[in-house]
């Protein structure tokens, strides 16, 4: 228990640091929720992140998962059998990505500026080493990559919809599935002005599991041998309670 | 209803984890045997990653054999002496199975491994099965005496010779340290009690009574199981209590329905059943080796 409390404290502390919903040059954004809390029942949830504009302009939503380092695999046939015969590992990669924006990407700005903002999937600052990979094998990766993320849910298929309400107010839904990994969020809000960013602002999201979830994955990890004695002994009375409720009928 | 498994860290629908349980406690009931074989692949389709689908049916074969092995028991069809020999062949072969397991998990190869040991085991005990399964009909059929009850081989010749009383045999004591020994790497690596490879050995290459295999054997597999398990939790973390304990539920009370219908039908009957039933799950299996697949590439686990 002690350790969701402790979650909740960070959570609390890093919001009451970044500032709320923090303004910057006419923009202000915020979470419908900024703790998403994975309970027994979870079976994913949508998050609404609104906020307002004071001049007419574009937007973009970036939601960012917690970076990993994430190996990727690669099947051939040896022998008539599929196996994987080759691996990449990828650095500081994304665990969930999503975007959303108001009008297509393509149109609100240009490659560069898309690029170096990592607007959109494709845009995803993630790359091998040169010294690994190169050319056309690396981007065969990246999009092998991208590609297995999208079919887990957990990066968009393609950029979601900002509504804007008068050219000044906007909303999005995020949808972070059941398999989400738990850990701390970025939601960034950008506005764009003539192909330009003129605005951004932050704000954290933190999910985590809590309650029975988060003991159990924190006990199984950090008291490894007694959770497994806690597991054997359980199954070896449910066994014995199963033939006691059976032995008479 | 959803439910979250939090080793798993996805979630799954409840009725489908104990109707899974159902099912293959049903199937267990029937044939006398865990049904491992069986959920082990279930659980991988159904999307649980295999590492942990593995690591957690450990946990669940630890009841359905204790619920098993109190009726043998009382029954005075255990014998300790062959259960204790197996005993420990099956912890030095469950320890390093599970060793080996970590190491194939680091290499990314376990989901390879996993799959070959179950098409190569499964698809060998299923044809064997069969064939015999077949035969007995065959020789029931036309009544043909079976053959000599008791063929010396050189197995025979080894050393170590000991007297198992329960069993009425006097082998070397070193072969069922062996068979032991190989099903203990087995369950570790398959997330199966590895009664249906056990129980053939001891009937044929052992030459023990019918009906003192099948509680020895629920005796060897309780205690392998508890090995497996608690080293698969402490090696690799794996093991799912919430996804055991559902499997556990459904699956002691299918057992229940399973072992009422079994006791209805004829053994050889329930044996080429069996055999089918085991042939099936080879041959879905080994699809998935040979089929191209539809992505080649596949995400390793993140850190």
């Amino acid at each position: 228990m002690s350790r969701s409390l402790r979650a909740l404290l960070l959570c609390l502390l890093v919001l009451g640091g970044t500032g709320l919903p923090a303004r910057s040059a006419g923009l202000i954004a915020d979470l419908s929720n900024h703790l998403v809390a994975i309970t027994s029942g979870f079976a994913g949830v949508d998050v609404l992140l609104f906020g307002a504009i004071d001049e007419p302009g574009d937007l973009v939503v970036v939601v960012r998962g917690p970076e990993r380092t994430q190996p990727v695999m690669r099947k051939s046939n040896v022998a008539g059998i599929w196996m994987n015969t080759a691996r990449m590992t990828f650095e500081r990669v994304p665990s969930f990505y999503f975007v959303a924006s108001n009008r297509p990407l393509s149109e609100i700005a240009s490659e560069p500026v898309l690029r170096a903002n990592q607007f959109g999937v494709e845009n995803l600052g993630i790359a091998l080493p040169s010294a690994r990979a190169g050319g056309r094998a690396a981007t065969e990766w990246r999009e092998a990559l991208i590609r297995n993320k999208q079919r887990q849910g957990l990066y968009v298929r393609e950029t979601a919809s900002v509504a804007l309400l008068g050219q000044r107010l906007f909303r999005t839904s995020v949808h972070l599935p059941s398999n989400v990994p738990p850990g701390l969020y970025r939601a960034e809000t950008y506005v764009l002005q003539d192909g330009q960013v003129v605005a951004a602002q932050t704000t954290p999201l933190s999910i985590s599991k809590l309650g029975v979830e988060a003991d159990l994955y924190a006990y199984a990890h950090e008291q490894p041998a007694a959770y497994g004695a806690i597991a054997v002994l359980a199954a070896l009375v449910a066994g014995w309670l199963a033939h006691l409720l059976f032995r008479r009928s | 209803m959803q439910i979250y498994l939090p080793i798993a860290e996805m979630s799954v629908n409840v009725f489908l984890l104990l109707g899974l349980g159902g099912a293959i406690g049903f199937l267990s009931g029937v044939f006398g045997v865990g049904g491992g074989f069986l959920m082990t692949p279930l659980l991988i389709f159904i999307g649980i990653p295999p590492p942990i689908a593995v690591a957690t049916q450990a946990n669940n074969v630890i009841a359905s054999s204790v619920s098993g092995s109190f009726s043998q028991w009382s029954r005075g069809n255990v014998d300790f002496k062959m259960g204790l020999i197996l005993l420990g062949g099956g912890f030095a072969g469950s320890t390093i199975g599970v060793a080996i397991f970590s190491l194939l998990q680091t290499l990314g190869q376990i989901d390879l491994v996993i799959n070959l040991s179950y098409v190569v085991l499964l698809g060998t005990v299923g044809v064997l099965m069969l064939i015999e399964g077949t035969r007995a009909l065959l020789r029931r059929r036309r009544k043909i005496k079976p053959g000599k009850l008791h063929t010396h081989t050189w197995l025979h010749g080894l050393p170590l010779k000991t007297r198992f009383r329960r069993s009425r045999l006097y082998v070397s004591a070193l072969l069922p340290f062996v068979i032991g020994f190989a099903v203990g790497i087995l369950s570790a690596i398959m997330g199966v009690g590895g009664a249906f490879v056990l129980v053939p050995l001891m009937i044929y290459l052992l030459g023990m009574p019918t009906a003192i295999v099948v509680g020895t054997s629920l005796f060897q597999i309780i205690f392998v199981s508890v090995n497996v398990t608690f080293l698969q939790a402490i090696q690799n973390q794996t093991v799912d209590i919430v996804l055991a304990l559902l499997l556990t539920i459904g699956g002691v009370v299918g057992a229940q329905f399973g072992g009422r219908f079994g006791a209805r039908l004829p053994g050889d009957t329930l044996r080429l059943m069996l055999g089918i039933l085991i042939l099936g799950v080879a041959v879905r299996l080994s699809l998935e080796l040979v089929v191209p697949p539809d992505d080649r590439y596949s995400l390793g686990i993140p850190s």
